[in-house]
């Protein structure tokens, strides 16, 4: 039987969290929060709050799956194809006229956004002359992203996006198959400097022309979704462009007023 | 037993079968309604939002594909987007999850009816419709013990009756409902 834990227990819980390993989750949404530590219970097998606050303060290997599961890592290539189709045929004739382009991927996950930025970039004749800093909280995810290594089995899926986001080529030219898993090339990750970053505790780290935060801030409440737009907001060049996931808006946030929406797409323009 | 009419939220969990349901009860729908409406259905990735485009012309009702953190209105009916699951938080708003698929499907009927049992409790009502899949049983199931009420299509009524007779065999609603019947229900409700 699956547990419920309580709110007042999960204020507990985040509060632990917070004082022995310095994340702080308590403005993220509540509603999410709630099923995915419900969930951690149930993968773990765990029949008690009083089980999980003692694994989770006792065994330290457990923290990073409770971040992980918390921070739901599901991610794919060229999610929402017409979101990159309109970045490719609207913002990187812009960003074609800077001599260095730099853009942030803030929660990146495993990386397949990356490098479905880098294959478009480069069909633009644009990769060499970018940098993509892929961050994300979790320090597994962004390991792995370094990688460039894929499950196989959607590989049919993003070649149909990728196709729709007018990839000009045969989507396997990108990589090579091995087993059920396929490897990308390393002309696309030579460009990628991968660290760890959380949006809640650290700052800006450099100043960019595009910054991507796609399906991340929907686990935030709307205070810390407000903070993190300011976070991007001074972190992007005057004129420069914010993507975000295909439900998400800067609307009725404090940064609102300084962007122009593109085509009707996720994409924001910064006015100065 | 009778339930005062206290509700707040209808979700209307549908699955394969579902579609034709909605679309001929939803133009007999009240537009003075004191809840709001939230549609979970099962379906392929859908970019254009025509769903929401479909069931709009469908009602005078104001029907809106759900952006994340948007504050729930009476009266307006809410379409869950494609590719992602609805939760609703205590300050009756929405919050957006890509997570895993639950019953191999996202948006998942169960997902957001655990979160609107806890959210709204008594003030909860769920209708489960069509569907050749297991999803909605586990989530009734939260609406019932959070003392909402529980609306089930009777199967036999139903374009696919493996959904609503799955969930039949686990809980007693407080209504079986033909398909004919739907809209009434829901306008008694109001
Ligand atoms: C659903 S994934 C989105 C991946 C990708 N952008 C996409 O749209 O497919 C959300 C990611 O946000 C990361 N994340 C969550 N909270 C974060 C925080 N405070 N700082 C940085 N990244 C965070 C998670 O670790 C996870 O990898």
């Amino acid at each position: 039987m699956e547990i419920q834990v309580r709110d007042e227990e999960i204020e507990m819980l985040l509060a632990d969290v917070m004082d022995q390993y310095g994340y702080d989750f308590t403005d993220y949404a509540p509603a999410s929060l709630k099923r995915r530590i419900n969930r951690v219970c149930l993968l773990h097998n765990l029949k008690s709050f009083a089980e999980l606050r003692w694994q989770l303060l006792n065994d330290p290997g457990f923290i990073s799956h409770f971040v992980e599961e918390l921070t739901v890592n599901v991610t794919e290539m060229f999610r929402d194809p017409s979101f990159f189709k309109t970045l490719r045929s609207e913002v990187f004739p812009i960003l074609a006229t800077y001599p260095l382009i730099r853009i942030w991927h803030a929660g990146c996950s495993t990386g397949e956004e990356v490098y479905s930025m880098a294959i478009l970039l480069k069909e633009a004749s644009l990769l060499h002359k970018s940098i993509l800093y892929a961050t994300d909280l979790s320090s597994d995810v962004v390991q792995r992203a370094a990688l460039g290594i894929f499950p196989l089995a959607p590989m049919k899926e993003y070649s149909e996006n990728y196709i729709e986001a007018g990839g000009e080529h045969e989507f396997s030219k990108y990589y090579v198959a091995k087993y059920d898993r396929v490897i990308f090339s390393e002309d696309l990750s030579q460009k990628m400097v991968f660290s760890t970053h959380n949006l809640v505790s650290d700052g800006s780290f450099n100043e960019f022309q595009l910054i991507l935060c796609r399906n991340v801030m929907i686990y935030f409440n709307k205070t810390l979704q407000d903070k993190v737009l300011r976070l991007f907001d001074q972190s992007l060049h005057p004129l420069g462009f914010l993507g975000l996931g295909n439900k998400e808006t800067i609307r009725f946030s404090s940064i609102e007023h300084r962007y122009r929406q593109i085509n009707r797409e996720k994409i924001w323009r910064k006015k100065t | 037993m009778e339930k005062e009419n206290l509700t707040r939220m209808l979700v209307i969990g549908g699955s394969a079968g579902s579609l034709e349901a909605m679309l001929q009860f939803l133009p007999e729908l009240k537009t003075d309604i004191h809840f709001a409406i939230l549609i979970v259905l099962h379906r392929k990735s859908d970019a254009e939002s025509t769903l929401s485009n479909l069931l709009q012309s469908r009602t005078s009702l104001t029907v809106r594909e759900i952006e994340d953190k948007e504050a729930i209105q009476t009266a307006v009916v809410y379409v869950a987007p494609a590719n992602y699951h609805v939760l609703v938080e205590k300050d009756l708003s929405f919050s957006l999850d890509v997570s895993e698929k639950i019953n191999y499907s996202r948006p998942s009927i169960d997902v957001s009816l655990a979160s609107v049992a806890d959210a709204y409790g008594v003030a909860a009502a769920a209708l489960l419709l069509s569907g050749a899949n297991n999803d909605g049983t586990e989530g009734l199931k939260r609406i019932k013990e959070s003392g909402g009420r529980v609306l089930i299509q009777l199967p036999s009524s139903a374009g696919v009756s493996y959904m609503p007779q799955q969930a039949l065999n686990e809980i007693s609603p407080d209504a079986l409902l033909s398909t004919h019947e739907i809209a009434a229900y829901i306008n008694s409700l109001a």
